[in-house]
């Protein structure tokens, strides 16, 4: 039987709010943390983010009766209360597969995180955690090449791999920069980087930046016997100037790139992600900007969420935070997260914030990066938190060596052997990593004296974004 | 103030050449070797026996020592084909694998003969 047309403002919770519905296999799920306005109820709360960020508008209007609004609607389906937070609460939501368009990380998020986050009956709200229906992953790209690849690729196994972004950040001539990536990779480091906002300054265009740094990187490899690599940045103002400068890297033998997913855009990244796949270039991924979107506890997205989506758009790895240095991280969110990027499969998991099991089908996996602050004192911890699977990246804990960057370098690959070893002969790292350090810097005094240099560094304020975990 | 130290890497000493995991520490004694194939055998993955050329060591592919040594679980089985590749294969470089059929990929990689440079 057709409905009539009736103008006017309904409460949103009249549609949008349906405890009894059954999420389907098909359905992207999400949850938000949302503090209402005084006086607004959790329901209608719920219900007004579920109608903004899928069909509706403030209004009925007519043509909403030229359409199936059951099917297409989002619906709210469960509210949560938030441990430790009496004004906020969490509303799980579901969409069906049919707002989407297939591959598009781009349109799930204007979608999701659109114009409801500055909507009036909400005074904050955040996107928790968002679970991905197996029909949408498969239509992504996903990294470009993935941990095994990579692992083939650069013939290193069995461990964390090794990186240091060169410093200072900005000033230093192509020349003086590739000195310094030079001496990294003799040292033992896998990678450098160059810092985010080095682009093709004034100081160093980015042409004789890259030439440069592949000059260090083939003496290096030669030095060695072993395969290195330098992520050159190509983030730039066009896809123009970004595509011109991968390809630059491709000719010159590059094995890696770097981009910044956020402020390069989604769609630009994703596209210079299928770049790196179709000419066999890993994809490394920086965040700047993360922390503007992610570190408010009540407002903007949780990083799981952003780092969920790099995986689906595409990236061989993603700064995703140490816990130990000197950014700020929480333990057990950021172990959740580091398991969303790599593994096949992850279960809801609330000690760790992740609210929803993830099926990532056959999607390959992405390394996380732990950069910002560390040092060789800190490897038992990283080598504990975060297994092989990762990039333990270094800056001024190599630079700042007081003998240079390659016995900076040295000392950090002597610790991380170090901890390997003795995390494979079953030692507890978290318990026994001094003396293992100790141990083995009685055969280096590269790491003898990196030890003594940084043995008071601590950072240890505490965590602004902690997670809400039921006592 | 502290003297500096040189970092003694030259390209045209072969002794500055490293081979991935565990080439930055001291040599393994008998007992350090036998625990990291422990370790593999604990992980469940298959041991396999691969040595090369020292000049050719930068190839993604070296000669395979037989077959991986597919559901054994001995160690001194293990370590003992190691021996049996450096004795067949004077002046080779040795290393131990462990293939990790779950994620397809190597779970580990670590050298175990150097012939002196």
């Amino acid at each position: 039987m057709a409905t009539t047309y009736q103008a006017g403002v309904k409460e949103y919770r009249e549609i949008y709010w349906e405890p009894d519905y059954t999420p389907k296999e098909s359905d992207l799920l999400a949850a938000f943390k949302i503090v209402p306005q005084a006086g607004v109820p959790r329901e209608e709360a719920a219900a007004a983010v579920a109608a903004e960020s899928s069909t509706a508008t403030w209004t009925t209007v007519w043509t909403d009766l030229l359409t199936d609004l059951q099917y297409y609607k989002g619906r709210a389906y469960r509210i949560e209360d938030v441990p430790g937070d009496d004004e906020a609460f969490y509303a799980f939501i579901a969409y069906p597969m049919g707002l989407f368009e297939e591959g598009s990380v781009v349109n799930v998020f204007t979608s999701l995180v659109g114009n409801v986050f500055g909507f009036k009956a909400v005074r904050a709200l955040r996107l928790e955690d968002v679970r991905f229906p197996l029909w949408f992953v498969t239509t992504c790209p996903g990294p470009p090449h993935g941990i095994q690849v990579e692992r083939d690729k650069l013939d290193k196994y069995g461990r964390p791999l090794l990186g240091c972004t060169i410093k200072p950040k900005l000033g230093l001539s192509a020349k003086s920069y590739g000195r310094a990536v030079y001496e990294c990779l003799r040292g033992g480091l896998d990678f450098t980087k160059d810092d985010e906002n080095v682009n093709s300054q004034p100081f160093m265009r980015w042409r004789d930046r890259f030439l440069f740094c592949q000059e260090a990187i083939d003496k290096a490899e030669a030095e060695t016997g072993e395969r290195k690599g330098h992520y050159l940045n190509v983030t730039a103002a066009t896809m123009e100037d970004v595509y011109k400068r991968a390809e630059f890297a491709r000719e010159i033998g590059s094995k890696i790139i770097m981009s910044d997913y956020l402020t390069v855009g989604w769609a630009a990244h994703t596209s210079l992600s299928k770049w790196c796949r179709d000419n066999g270039m890993l994809l490394h991924v920086h965040r700047a900007m993360h922390a503007v979107i992610d570190r408010n506890p009540r407002h903007g997205i949780n990083f799981r969420v952003l780092a969920k989506m790099l995986r689906l758009m595409g990236g061989d790895h993603l700064h995703s935070g140490t816990v130990v240095g000197k950014l700020e991280g929480d333990r057990e969110a950021t172990l959740g997260w580091i398991d969303m990027l790599r593994e096949r499969y992850t279960r809801e998991n609330r000690a760790r914030g992740i609210f929803f099991d993830q099926d990532w089908g056959q999607m390959p996996g992405v390394l996380p990066v732990a950069s910002g602050g560390i040092h060789v004192w800190h490897m038992p911890a990283l080598v504990s938190i975060f297994g092989d699977d990762s990039v333990m990246q270094f800056g001024g804990g190599t630079l700042g060596h007081p003998w240079g960057n390659a016995a900076g370098a040295a000392a950090n690959r002597v610790a991380l052997e170090a901890c390997v070893q003795a995390r494979n002969e079953g030692r507890e790292l978290d318990k026994e990593g001094r003396d293992v350090l100790l141990r083995a810097a009685e055969s280096s005094p590269e790491l003898k004296m990196a030890m003594e240099t940084w043995k008071e560094i601590r950072f240890e304020f505490d965590t602004v974004d902690k997670l809400a975990v039921a006592a | 103030m502290t003297e500096i130290q040189d970092y003694p890497s030259r390209l045209d000493d072969p002794a500055s050449r490293r081979f991935e995991t565990f080439s930055y520490l001291p040599p393994m004694d008998d007992a350090a070797l036998r625990r990291q194939v422990a370790y593999i055998v604990a992980r469940g993955w298959s041991p396999a026996v691969e040595h090369c050329e020292p000049a050719h060591a930068m190839s993604h592919y070296w000669y395979l020592w037989e077959l991986p040594l597919f559901g054994e679980t001995d160690v001194d089985r293990i370590l003992g084909e190691c021996r049996r590749c450096r004795d067949a294969n004077p002046g080779n470089l040795v290393r131990l694998i462990g293939y990790d059929s779950k994620r397809q990929t190597q779970g580990t990689a670590m050298l175990v003969f150097r012939p002196a440079a």
